[in-house]
Protein backbone atom coordinates (compact mmCIF):
# COMPACT_ATOMS: atom_id res chain seq x y z
CA UNK A 1 0.00 0.00 0.00
CA UNK A 2 1.27 3.80 -0.89
CA UNK A 3 2.34 5.66 1.72
CA UNK A 4 -0.18 8.53 1.07
CA UNK A 5 -2.81 5.59 1.70
CA UNK A 6 -1.20 4.51 5.07
CA UNK A 7 -1.64 7.92 5.58
CA UNK A 8 -5.00 8.04 4.95
CA UNK A 9 -6.18 5.54 6.51
CA UNK A 10 -4.60 5.73 9.61
CA UNK A 11 -5.41 3.31 12.86
CA UNK A 12 -7.02 6.14 14.23
CA UNK A 13 -9.30 6.46 11.44
CA UNK A 14 -9.90 2.69 11.36
CA UNK A 15 -11.06 2.57 14.55
CA UNK A 16 -13.48 5.43 14.94
CA UNK A 17 -14.75 4.08 11.73
CA UNK A 18 -15.09 0.69 12.94
CA UNK A 19 -16.59 2.27 16.73
CA UNK A 20 -17.42 5.60 16.23
CA UNK A 21 -17.45 7.57 19.68
CA UNK A 22 -21.01 9.76 20.25
CA UNK A 23 -22.91 7.84 17.63
CA UNK A 24 -26.29 8.17 19.12
CA UNK A 25 -29.22 10.43 19.03
CA UNK A 26 -29.82 13.59 21.02
CA UNK A 27 -32.83 14.69 22.26
CA UNK A 28 -34.01 18.17 23.46
CA UNK A 29 -31.00 19.50 21.37
CA UNK A 30 -30.92 21.03 17.85
CA UNK A 31 -30.41 18.81 15.19
CA UNK A 32 -28.90 19.34 11.51
CA UNK A 33 -28.75 17.35 8.53
CA UNK A 34 -25.64 16.87 5.76
CA UNK A 35 -25.45 15.30 2.74
CA UNK A 36 -22.82 14.53 0.34
CA UNK A 37 -24.67 13.59 -2.90
CA UNK A 38 -21.95 12.57 -4.54
CA UNK A 39 -21.55 9.27 -2.47
CA UNK A 40 -24.54 9.44 -1.34
CA UNK A 41 -23.62 9.55 2.54
CA UNK A 42 -26.00 11.38 4.92
CA UNK A 43 -25.44 11.95 8.51
CA UNK A 44 -27.57 13.82 11.49
CA UNK A 45 -25.14 16.16 13.82
CA UNK A 46 -26.91 16.53 16.90
CA UNK A 47 -25.76 19.10 19.71
CA UNK A 48 -26.74 21.04 22.80
CA UNK A 49 -25.56 24.09 23.76
CA UNK A 50 -26.13 25.66 27.30
CA UNK A 51 -24.40 28.85 27.96
CA UNK A 52 -22.98 28.95 24.80
CA UNK A 53 -21.20 26.11 25.28
CA UNK A 54 -21.32 22.32 23.44
CA UNK A 55 -22.72 20.70 26.83
CA UNK A 56 -23.49 17.53 24.09
CA UNK A 57 -22.71 16.44 20.81
CA UNK A 58 -23.67 13.02 18.72
CA UNK A 59 -24.05 12.04 15.38
CA UNK A 60 -26.11 9.00 12.79
CA UNK A 61 -25.87 8.14 9.73
CA UNK A 62 -23.94 6.25 6.90
CA UNK A 63 -21.08 7.17 5.13
CA UNK A 64 -17.59 6.05 4.53
CA UNK A 65 -14.80 5.73 6.51
CA UNK A 66 -13.48 9.44 6.19
CA UNK A 67 -16.77 11.16 6.90
CA UNK A 68 -17.61 8.51 9.89
CA UNK A 69 -14.38 8.99 11.68
CA UNK A 70 -14.53 12.78 11.22
CA UNK A 71 -17.81 12.94 12.52
CA UNK A 72 -16.58 10.72 15.53
CA UNK A 73 -13.28 12.49 15.83
CA UNK A 74 -14.96 16.07 15.68
CA UNK A 75 -17.49 15.05 18.44
CA UNK A 76 -14.94 14.34 20.72
CA UNK A 77 -12.77 17.69 20.00
CA UNK A 78 -16.15 19.68 20.47
CA UNK A 79 -17.82 18.84 23.89
CA UNK A 80 -17.36 20.86 26.32
CA UNK A 81 -15.79 24.05 23.95
CA UNK A 82 -17.47 27.36 23.82
CA UNK A 83 -19.47 27.84 20.02
CA UNK A 84 -16.64 30.67 19.12
CA UNK A 85 -13.91 28.37 19.83
CA UNK A 86 -16.04 25.05 17.62
CA UNK A 87 -16.09 27.54 15.16
CA UNK A 88 -12.44 28.70 14.90
CA UNK A 89 -11.36 24.74 15.07
CA UNK A 90 -13.54 24.15 12.01
CA UNK A 91 -11.60 26.63 10.59
CA UNK A 92 -8.75 25.06 11.63
CA UNK A 93 -9.36 22.02 10.51
CA UNK A 94 -10.34 23.21 7.13
CA UNK A 95 -7.59 24.80 6.45
CA UNK A 96 -5.42 21.36 7.67
CA UNK A 97 -7.30 19.41 5.26
CA UNK A 98 -7.29 21.69 2.11
CA UNK A 99 -3.16 22.17 2.89
CA UNK A 100 -0.78 21.60 -0.06
CA UNK A 101 -0.38 18.03 -0.17
CA UNK A 102 3.32 18.05 0.06
CA UNK A 103 3.65 21.32 2.97
CA UNK A 104 3.87 20.77 6.70
CA UNK A 105 0.62 20.35 8.74
CA UNK A 106 0.09 22.20 12.04
CA UNK A 107 -1.06 19.82 14.73
CA UNK A 108 -4.61 20.04 15.75
CA UNK A 109 -4.40 17.07 18.40
CA UNK A 110 -6.51 14.26 17.28
CA UNK A 111 -7.55 15.92 14.64
CA UNK A 112 -4.45 15.71 12.80
CA UNK A 113 -5.35 11.87 12.21
CA UNK A 114 -6.96 13.54 9.45
CA UNK A 115 -4.32 15.26 7.94
CA UNK A 116 -4.35 12.46 5.26
CA UNK A 117 -6.85 13.79 3.67
CA UNK A 118 -4.93 16.46 1.79
CA UNK A 119 -3.42 14.25 -0.46
CA UNK A 120 -7.03 13.44 -1.32
CA UNK A 121 -8.73 16.69 -3.02
CA UNK A 122 -11.47 14.68 -3.76
CA UNK A 123 -11.76 13.22 0.04
CA UNK A 124 -12.09 16.74 1.66
CA UNK A 125 -15.74 16.84 1.45
CA UNK A 126 -16.05 13.19 2.81
CA UNK A 127 -13.97 14.87 5.94
CA UNK A 128 -15.92 18.28 6.10
CA UNK A 129 -19.35 16.75 5.55
CA UNK A 130 -19.88 16.58 10.06
CA UNK A 131 -18.44 19.83 10.56
CA UNK A 132 -20.33 21.83 7.94
CA UNK A 133 -23.43 20.07 9.54
CA UNK A 134 -22.65 21.14 12.85
CA UNK A 135 -21.86 24.47 12.05
CA UNK A 136 -25.78 24.18 10.73
CA UNK A 137 -27.26 22.95 14.02
CA UNK A 138 -25.75 25.44 15.30
CA UNK A 139 -26.66 28.17 13.38
CA UNK A 140 -29.70 27.83 12.20
CA UNK A 141 -31.45 24.43 13.67
CA UNK A 142 -32.94 21.53 11.56
CA UNK A 143 -31.77 22.30 8.25
CA UNK A 144 -30.14 20.09 6.06
CA UNK A 145 -27.12 21.05 4.58
CA UNK A 146 -25.47 19.81 1.59
CA UNK A 147 -21.48 19.64 0.40
CA UNK A 148 -22.40 20.41 -2.82
CA UNK B 1 -11.33 3.46 -41.33
CA UNK B 2 -11.08 -0.56 -40.49
CA UNK B 3 -9.74 -0.92 -36.76
CA UNK B 4 -6.18 -2.54 -37.21
CA UNK B 5 -7.41 -4.84 -34.70
CA UNK B 6 -9.66 -6.92 -36.96
CA UNK B 7 -8.83 -10.04 -36.93
CA UNK B 8 -8.87 -12.93 -38.94
CA UNK B 9 -9.71 -15.51 -36.91
CA UNK B 10 -13.28 -16.25 -34.62
CA UNK B 11 -11.80 -14.41 -31.72
CA UNK B 12 -11.41 -10.92 -30.74
CA UNK B 13 -8.17 -9.37 -30.83
CA UNK B 14 -7.74 -8.16 -27.38
CA UNK B 15 -4.20 -6.98 -27.65
CA UNK B 16 -4.10 -5.41 -31.10
CA UNK B 17 -7.53 -4.24 -29.88
CA UNK B 18 -5.73 -2.34 -26.97
CA UNK B 19 -3.08 -0.85 -29.49
CA UNK B 20 -5.78 1.29 -30.96
CA UNK B 21 -6.91 3.01 -27.53
CA UNK B 22 -4.13 5.46 -27.00
CA UNK B 23 -5.70 6.41 -23.34
CA UNK B 24 -4.75 2.59 -22.18
CA UNK B 25 -1.19 3.08 -22.15
CA UNK B 26 -1.50 5.58 -19.71
CA UNK B 27 0.23 5.02 -16.45
CA UNK B 28 -2.06 6.30 -13.11
CA UNK B 29 0.00 6.94 -9.73
CA UNK B 30 2.85 5.23 -11.28
CA UNK B 31 0.87 1.80 -12.13
CA UNK B 32 -0.80 1.02 -15.88
CA UNK B 33 -4.63 2.18 -15.90
CA UNK B 34 -7.12 -0.50 -15.67
CA UNK B 35 -10.31 1.20 -16.84
CA UNK B 36 -13.06 -0.40 -15.35
CA UNK B 37 -15.73 2.83 -15.72
CA UNK B 38 -16.88 2.23 -19.03
CA UNK B 39 -20.31 2.36 -18.07
CA UNK B 40 -19.52 6.05 -17.14
CA UNK B 41 -17.67 6.96 -20.07
CA UNK B 42 -15.77 4.86 -22.88
CA UNK B 43 -12.05 5.35 -24.29
CA UNK B 44 -11.66 6.42 -27.51
CA UNK B 45 -10.03 4.18 -30.58
CA UNK B 46 -7.20 6.82 -32.44
CA UNK B 47 -9.79 5.90 -35.99
CA UNK B 48 -12.18 8.11 -33.60
CA UNK B 49 -9.82 10.92 -32.36
CA UNK B 50 -8.30 10.63 -36.12
CA UNK B 51 -11.41 11.65 -37.61
CA UNK B 52 -12.09 14.24 -35.63
CA UNK B 53 -8.76 15.61 -36.19
CA UNK B 54 -9.38 15.33 -39.72
CA UNK B 55 -12.60 16.88 -40.05
CA UNK B 56 -11.41 19.89 -38.39
CA UNK B 57 -8.33 20.18 -39.95
CA UNK B 58 -9.58 19.78 -43.73
CA UNK B 59 -13.24 19.76 -43.61
CA UNK B 60 -14.81 22.12 -41.35
CA UNK B 61 -17.87 23.88 -42.48
CA UNK B 62 -21.42 24.73 -41.42
CA UNK B 63 -24.19 22.39 -42.84
CA UNK B 64 -27.34 22.87 -44.98
CA UNK B 65 -26.08 26.17 -45.73
CA UNK B 66 -23.61 27.39 -47.95
CA UNK B 67 -23.29 26.65 -51.64
CA UNK B 68 -19.54 26.36 -51.33
CA UNK B 69 -17.87 22.97 -51.71
CA UNK B 70 -16.76 22.71 -47.74
CA UNK B 71 -20.35 23.44 -46.93
CA UNK B 72 -21.43 20.53 -49.46
CA UNK B 73 -18.98 18.58 -47.82
CA UNK B 74 -19.31 19.08 -44.46
CA UNK B 75 -23.42 18.14 -45.38
CA UNK B 76 -22.59 15.22 -46.89
CA UNK B 77 -20.60 13.85 -43.87
CA UNK B 78 -22.90 14.79 -41.63
CA UNK B 79 -25.85 13.25 -43.36
CA UNK B 80 -24.08 9.73 -44.32
CA UNK B 81 -23.37 9.54 -40.41
CA UNK B 82 -27.19 9.58 -39.93
CA UNK B 83 -27.27 6.64 -42.63
CA UNK B 84 -24.60 5.48 -40.51
CA UNK B 85 -26.53 5.14 -37.51
CA UNK B 86 -29.87 3.86 -38.85
CA UNK B 87 -27.72 1.25 -40.06
CA UNK B 88 -26.51 0.72 -36.67
CA UNK B 89 -29.84 0.51 -35.19
CA UNK B 90 -31.57 -0.85 -37.93
CA UNK B 91 -33.75 1.84 -38.49
CA UNK B 92 -36.60 1.98 -41.33
CA UNK B 93 -35.42 5.36 -42.77
CA UNK B 94 -32.75 7.72 -42.21
CA UNK B 95 -35.29 10.97 -40.71
CA UNK B 96 -35.80 8.39 -38.05
CA UNK B 97 -32.55 9.24 -36.66
CA UNK B 98 -32.46 12.60 -34.68
CA UNK B 99 -28.78 14.20 -33.60
CA UNK B 100 -28.94 15.19 -29.67
CA UNK B 101 -26.50 16.28 -27.39
CA UNK B 102 -26.82 12.46 -25.45
CA UNK B 103 -29.41 10.00 -24.42
CA UNK B 104 -30.61 12.56 -21.38
CA UNK B 105 -31.47 15.36 -24.33
CA UNK B 106 -32.87 12.95 -26.56
CA UNK B 107 -35.47 11.69 -23.12
CA UNK B 108 -36.00 15.50 -22.12
CA UNK B 109 -37.27 15.87 -26.45
CA UNK B 110 -39.29 13.47 -25.85
CA UNK B 111 -40.70 13.86 -22.63
CA UNK B 112 -41.55 17.55 -23.54
CA UNK B 113 -42.56 17.25 -27.42
CA UNK B 114 -44.51 14.30 -27.18
CA UNK B 115 -45.56 15.06 -23.26
CA UNK B 116 -46.84 18.37 -24.61
CA UNK B 117 -48.83 16.86 -27.48
CA UNK B 118 -50.08 13.52 -25.84
CA UNK B 119 -50.07 13.51 -21.93
CA UNK B 120 -52.66 15.28 -19.37
CA UNK B 121 -54.11 15.55 -16.55
CA UNK B 122 -54.50 11.94 -14.66
CA UNK B 123 -52.22 9.93 -17.51
CA UNK B 124 -49.82 8.10 -16.50
CA UNK B 125 -46.00 7.17 -17.44
CA UNK B 126 -44.93 4.04 -16.80
CA UNK B 127 -41.10 3.42 -15.57
CA UNK B 128 -38.82 1.04 -13.85
CA UNK B 129 -37.30 0.92 -10.74
CA UNK B 130 -34.08 0.02 -12.36
CA UNK B 131 -33.93 3.18 -13.97
CA UNK B 132 -31.31 6.40 -14.40
CA UNK B 133 -31.96 9.24 -12.87
CA UNK B 134 -32.15 10.69 -16.43
CA UNK B 135 -34.97 8.74 -16.88
CA UNK B 136 -36.75 9.10 -13.81
CA UNK B 137 -36.06 12.77 -14.01
CA UNK B 138 -37.78 14.45 -16.98
CA UNK B 139 -40.91 12.42 -17.17
CA UNK B 140 -41.45 13.30 -13.70
CA UNK B 141 -41.36 17.05 -14.21
CA UNK B 142 -43.93 16.35 -17.55
CA UNK B 143 -46.05 14.19 -14.87
CA UNK B 144 -46.09 17.96 -12.72
CA UNK B 145 -46.71 20.27 -15.55
CA UNK B 146 -49.31 18.42 -16.70
CA UNK B 147 -51.41 16.32 -13.52
CA UNK B 148 -50.07 13.16 -14.90
CA UNK B 149 -49.42 10.35 -12.59
CA UNK B 150 -45.68 8.03 -12.62
CA UNK B 151 -46.24 4.89 -12.07
CA UNK B 152 -42.94 2.07 -11.19
CA UNK B 153 -42.57 -1.27 -12.48
CA UNK B 154 -40.77 -3.55 -9.78
CA UNK B 155 -37.80 -5.41 -9.71
CA UNK B 156 -37.00 -8.64 -8.59
CA UNK B 157 -33.93 -9.07 -5.44
CA UNK B 158 -31.80 -10.63 -8.77
CA UNK B 159 -32.57 -7.23 -10.41
CA UNK B 160 -35.20 -8.16 -12.90
CA UNK B 161 -38.25 -6.68 -13.74
CA UNK B 162 -41.42 -8.03 -12.59
CA UNK B 163 -43.21 -8.39 -15.76
CA UNK B 164 -46.42 -9.67 -14.39
CA UNK B 165 -46.49 -6.48 -12.21
CA UNK B 166 -45.45 -4.54 -15.59
CA UNK B 167 -48.56 -5.85 -17.00
CA UNK B 168 -50.77 -4.99 -14.61
CA UNK B 169 -49.65 -1.23 -14.63
CA UNK B 170 -50.65 -0.50 -17.99
CA UNK B 171 -54.28 0.93 -18.03
CA UNK B 172 -56.13 2.81 -20.01
CA UNK B 173 -54.86 5.64 -18.73
CA UNK B 174 -51.19 5.47 -19.71
CA UNK B 175 -49.64 6.85 -22.50
CA UNK B 176 -45.90 6.08 -22.58
CA UNK B 177 -43.07 3.59 -21.32
CA UNK B 178 -39.82 4.52 -20.40
CA UNK B 179 -37.48 1.11 -19.41
CA UNK B 180 -33.87 1.02 -19.95
CA UNK B 181 -32.49 -1.90 -22.22
CA UNK B 182 -29.73 -2.47 -20.06
CA UNK B 183 -29.31 -1.32 -16.07
CA UNK B 184 -26.20 0.86 -15.70
CA UNK B 185 -26.08 -0.15 -12.09
CA UNK B 186 -26.83 -3.85 -12.51
CA UNK B 187 -26.26 -4.51 -15.68
CA UNK B 188 -29.47 -6.28 -16.00
CA UNK B 189 -30.18 -6.85 -19.55
CA UNK B 190 -34.48 -6.14 -20.02
CA UNK B 191 -36.47 -7.79 -22.06
CA UNK B 192 -37.26 -5.04 -23.97
CA UNK B 193 -39.33 -6.95 -26.87
CA UNK B 194 -41.54 -8.07 -24.68
CA UNK B 195 -42.05 -5.31 -22.69
CA UNK B 196 -42.95 -3.44 -26.08
CA UNK B 197 -45.22 -6.34 -26.45
CA UNK B 198 -47.63 -5.87 -23.48
CA UNK B 199 -47.60 -1.94 -24.13
CA UNK B 200 -48.43 -2.22 -27.94
CA UNK B 201 -51.44 -4.86 -27.27
CA UNK B 202 -52.99 -1.74 -25.60
CA UNK B 203 -51.38 0.74 -27.93
CA UNK B 204 -49.08 2.06 -25.94
CA UNK B 205 -45.69 3.48 -27.35
CA UNK B 206 -42.74 2.54 -25.46
CA UNK B 207 -39.12 4.51 -25.26
CA UNK B 208 -36.39 2.18 -24.39
CA UNK B 209 -33.44 3.94 -22.62
CA UNK B 210 -30.18 2.14 -24.90
CA UNK B 211 -27.12 4.22 -23.12
CA UNK B 212 -26.07 1.26 -21.78
CA UNK B 213 -26.98 -1.69 -24.46
CA UNK B 214 -25.10 0.18 -27.84
CA UNK B 215 -21.64 -0.85 -26.97
CA UNK B 216 -22.09 -4.43 -26.07
CA UNK B 217 -25.34 -6.00 -28.06
CA UNK B 218 -26.22 -5.26 -31.67
CA UNK B 219 -29.73 -3.47 -31.62
CA UNK B 220 -32.91 -3.49 -33.99
CA UNK B 221 -35.18 -1.13 -33.48
CA UNK B 222 -37.73 -3.18 -35.46
CA UNK B 223 -37.29 -6.51 -33.68
CA UNK B 224 -37.41 -4.53 -30.74
CA UNK B 225 -40.44 -3.00 -31.86
CA UNK B 226 -39.94 0.25 -29.58
CA UNK B 227 -41.19 3.47 -30.70
CA UNK B 228 -38.23 5.46 -29.67
CA UNK B 229 -34.13 4.72 -28.93
CA UNK B 230 -31.66 6.96 -27.04
CA UNK B 231 -28.30 6.27 -26.71
CA UNK B 232 -25.03 8.70 -26.22
CA UNK B 233 -21.92 9.16 -28.22
CA UNK B 234 -19.34 9.01 -26.07
CA UNK B 235 -20.75 5.38 -24.12
CA UNK B 236 -20.02 3.65 -27.69
CA UNK B 237 -15.94 4.56 -28.26
CA UNK B 238 -17.55 8.08 -29.66
CA UNK B 239 -17.19 12.24 -29.02
CA UNK B 240 -18.76 13.39 -25.86
CA UNK B 241 -21.94 16.04 -26.73
CA UNK B 242 -23.68 13.93 -29.30
CA UNK B 243 -25.92 11.09 -28.64
CA UNK B 244 -29.10 9.82 -31.25
CA UNK B 245 -32.97 9.48 -30.76
CA UNK B 246 -35.04 6.96 -32.88
CA UNK B 247 -38.30 7.86 -33.29
CA UNK B 248 -40.86 6.01 -35.41
CA UNK B 249 -41.27 8.33 -38.27
CA UNK B 250 -45.23 8.76 -37.69
CA UNK B 251 -45.11 9.92 -33.82
CA UNK B 252 -41.76 12.19 -35.00
CA UNK B 253 -44.34 14.14 -37.49
CA UNK B 254 -46.88 14.28 -34.83
CA UNK B 255 -44.63 15.88 -32.44
CA UNK B 256 -44.39 19.14 -31.53
CA UNK B 257 -40.76 20.95 -31.89
CA UNK B 258 -38.56 20.99 -29.05
CA UNK B 259 -36.27 24.06 -29.61
CA UNK B 260 -36.92 26.65 -31.71
CA UNK B 261 -33.91 28.11 -33.96
CA UNK B 262 -32.09 28.18 -37.28
CA UNK B 263 -32.94 24.53 -39.45
CA UNK B 264 -35.68 23.81 -37.90
CA UNK B 265 -37.75 25.69 -39.78
CA UNK B 266 -39.31 25.90 -43.58
CA UNK B 267 -39.88 29.57 -43.28
CA UNK B 268 -40.68 32.27 -40.76
CA UNK B 269 -42.59 35.02 -41.10
CA UNK B 270 -43.32 37.33 -37.52
CA UNK B 271 -47.38 36.12 -38.08
CA UNK B 272 -46.19 32.31 -39.02
CA UNK B 273 -43.41 30.06 -39.15
CA UNK B 274 -43.42 26.91 -40.59
CA UNK B 275 -41.33 23.97 -39.69
CA UNK B 276 -38.66 21.78 -41.20
CA UNK B 277 -39.64 18.04 -41.93
CA UNK B 278 -38.28 15.04 -39.67
CA UNK B 279 -35.70 15.27 -38.54
CA UNK B 280 -34.65 18.40 -39.19
CA UNK B 281 -37.50 19.79 -37.12
CA UNK B 282 -36.18 18.65 -34.15
CA UNK B 283 -32.08 19.70 -34.50
CA UNK B 284 -32.14 23.69 -34.18
CA UNK B 285 -29.12 25.53 -34.11
CA UNK B 286 -25.90 24.41 -35.32
CA UNK B 287 -25.66 20.80 -34.77
CA UNK B 288 -22.26 18.74 -32.96
CA UNK B 289 -21.27 18.45 -36.40
CA UNK B 290 -17.50 16.83 -35.85
CA UNK B 291 -19.14 15.08 -32.50
CA UNK B 292 -21.71 13.33 -35.30
CA UNK B 293 -19.39 12.26 -37.97
CA UNK B 294 -17.08 11.34 -35.15
CA UNK B 295 -19.64 8.65 -33.84
CA UNK B 296 -20.03 7.74 -37.05
CA UNK B 297 -16.53 6.75 -37.17
CA UNK B 298 -17.18 5.13 -33.46
CA UNK B 299 -20.03 3.08 -35.06
CA UNK B 300 -17.29 1.98 -38.42
CA UNK B 301 -14.63 0.94 -35.80
CA UNK B 302 -17.13 -1.50 -33.46
CA UNK B 303 -19.15 -2.66 -35.98
CA UNK B 304 -15.94 -3.58 -37.99
CA UNK B 305 -15.00 -5.80 -34.83
CA UNK B 306 -18.24 -8.01 -34.74
CA UNK B 307 -20.99 -7.85 -32.76
CA UNK B 308 -20.70 -11.80 -32.56
CA UNK B 309 -17.40 -11.63 -31.29
CA UNK B 310 -17.33 -8.37 -29.08
CA UNK B 311 -20.47 -10.48 -27.28
CA UNK B 312 -18.77 -13.33 -26.88
CA UNK B 313 -15.66 -11.84 -25.57
CA UNK B 314 -17.78 -9.71 -23.09
CA UNK B 315 -19.67 -12.84 -21.90
CA UNK B 316 -16.12 -14.66 -21.14
CA UNK B 317 -14.96 -11.37 -19.14
CA UNK B 318 -18.05 -11.38 -17.25
CA UNK B 319 -18.20 -14.70 -16.65
CA UNK B 320 -14.42 -14.76 -14.84
CA UNK B 321 -15.51 -11.49 -13.18
CA UNK B 322 -18.60 -13.08 -11.58
CA UNK B 323 -16.88 -16.16 -10.25
CA UNK B 324 -13.75 -14.41 -9.47
CA UNK B 325 -15.59 -11.65 -7.16
CA UNK B 326 -18.12 -14.46 -5.63
CA UNK B 327 -14.27 -16.11 -3.80
CA UNK B 328 -14.12 -13.29 -2.45
CA UNK B 329 -15.62 -13.16 1.72
CA UNK B 330 -17.99 -10.62 2.65
CA UNK B 331 -18.56 -9.59 -1.09
CA UNK B 332 -21.69 -9.79 -2.31
CA UNK B 333 -22.86 -8.63 -6.03
CA UNK B 334 -25.39 -6.49 -6.26
CA UNK B 335 -27.44 -7.50 -9.51
CA UNK B 336 -27.56 -11.27 -10.41
CA UNK B 337 -30.24 -11.23 -13.25
CA UNK B 338 -30.21 -13.99 -15.76
CA UNK B 339 -29.11 -11.87 -18.63
CA UNK B 340 -26.23 -9.07 -18.18
CA UNK B 341 -24.19 -7.30 -19.89
CA UNK B 342 -20.70 -5.20 -18.64
CA UNK B 343 -21.59 -4.49 -15.17
CA UNK B 344 -19.86 -6.51 -11.96
CA UNK B 345 -21.78 -3.86 -8.97
CA UNK B 346 -20.93 -4.84 -5.64
CA UNK B 347 -20.82 -4.26 -1.81
CA UNK B 348 -18.17 -5.56 0.64
CA UNK B 349 -18.71 -5.75 4.23
CA UNK B 350 -17.12 -3.22 6.30
CA UNK B 351 -15.95 -1.32 3.64
CA UNK B 352 -17.80 1.81 1.89
CA UNK B 353 -17.36 2.09 -1.68
CA UNK B 354 -15.94 5.48 -1.73
CA UNK B 355 -12.82 4.03 0.45
CA UNK B 356 -12.79 1.05 -2.14
CA UNK B 357 -12.34 3.72 -4.57
CA UNK B 358 -9.92 5.49 -3.36
CA UNK B 359 -7.89 2.57 -2.66
CA UNK B 360 -8.30 0.66 -6.17
CA UNK B 361 -7.58 4.15 -7.27
CA UNK B 362 -4.27 3.82 -6.03
CA UNK B 363 -3.39 0.55 -7.87
CA UNK B 364 -4.32 2.10 -11.03
CA UNK B 365 -7.73 1.06 -11.34
CA UNK B 366 -10.79 2.75 -12.32
CA UNK B 367 -13.69 2.28 -10.84
CA UNK B 368 -17.40 3.72 -9.76
CA UNK B 369 -18.38 3.79 -6.35
CA UNK B 370 -21.67 5.48 -5.40
CA UNK B 371 -25.35 5.88 -6.51
CA UNK B 372 -24.56 5.40 -10.32
CA UNK B 373 -27.58 8.40 -10.22
CA UNK B 374 -30.19 5.58 -9.10
CA UNK B 375 -30.90 6.66 -5.60
CA UNK B 376 -34.64 5.18 -5.94
CA UNK B 377 -32.84 1.86 -6.93
CA UNK B 378 -30.28 2.35 -3.87
CA UNK B 379 -32.76 2.51 -1.81
CA UNK B 380 -34.54 -0.81 -3.27
CA UNK B 381 -31.51 -2.14 -2.89
CA UNK B 382 -31.28 -1.23 0.82
CA UNK B 383 -27.16 0.35 0.00
CA UNK B 384 -26.41 3.70 0.10
CA UNK B 385 -23.92 3.32 -2.48
CA UNK B 386 -21.99 0.30 -4.19
CA UNK B 387 -18.84 -0.22 -6.28
CA UNK B 388 -19.24 -0.62 -9.64
CA UNK B 389 -16.91 -2.10 -12.17
CA UNK B 390 -17.99 -1.76 -15.99
CA UNK B 391 -16.78 -3.44 -18.79
CA UNK B 392 -15.25 -2.75 -22.46
CA UNK B 393 -14.41 -4.96 -25.14
CA UNK B 394 -10.90 -3.74 -24.53
CA UNK B 395 -10.62 -4.66 -21.45
CA UNK B 396 -8.75 -8.35 -19.80
CA UNK B 397 -8.86 -11.19 -17.91
CA UNK B 398 -5.80 -9.96 -16.29
CA UNK B 399 -7.19 -6.86 -15.12
CA UNK B 400 -10.18 -8.46 -13.43
CA UNK B 401 -7.60 -10.05 -11.62
CA UNK B 402 -6.24 -7.03 -10.47
CA UNK B 403 -9.33 -5.87 -9.24
CA UNK B 404 -9.58 -8.65 -7.52
CA UNK B 405 -6.24 -8.36 -6.19
CA UNK B 406 -6.62 -4.69 -5.13
CA UNK B 407 -9.94 -5.45 -3.26
CA UNK B 408 -8.37 -8.32 -1.23
CA UNK B 409 -5.68 -5.30 -0.05
CA UNK B 410 -8.63 -3.00 0.49
CA UNK B 411 -9.92 -5.51 3.01
CA UNK B 412 -6.51 -6.21 4.68
CA UNK B 413 -6.57 -2.50 5.53
CA UNK B 414 -10.01 -2.46 6.66
CA UNK B 415 -9.27 -5.87 9.05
Amino acid sequence: MSAELQDLYQEVILDHNRQPRNFRVLEGGRKAEGANPLCGDRLTVYVRIENDVIADVGFRGAGCAISKASASLMTESVKGKSVADANALFARFQQMITAPQDGPVEPLGKLTALAGVRQFPVRVKCASLAWHTLHAAIATPDEVVSTE
Amino acid sequence: MTPVALASHATLDVEAIRRDFPLLQRHVHGRPLVYLDNAATTQKPQQVIDRLVRFYSSENANIHRGVHLLSVEATDAYDHARERVRQFLHAAEAREIVFVRGATEGINLVASTFGRAHVGPGDEIVISEMEHHSNIVPWQRLCEAKGARLRVIPITDEGELQLEAYETLLGSRTRLVAVTHVSNALGTVNPVAAIVQMAHARGIPVLVDGAQAVAHMPVDVQAIGCDFYVFSGHKLFGPTGVGVLFGRAALLEAMPPYQGGGDMIRSVAFDETTYNEIPYKFEAGTPNIAGVVGLAAAIEYLTALGFDRVQAYEHSLLVHGTAALQEIDGLRLTGTASRKAGILAFVVDGIHPHDLGTILDRDGIAIRAGHHCCQPLMTRLGVPATARASLALYNTKQEIDALVTSLRGAQAVFA
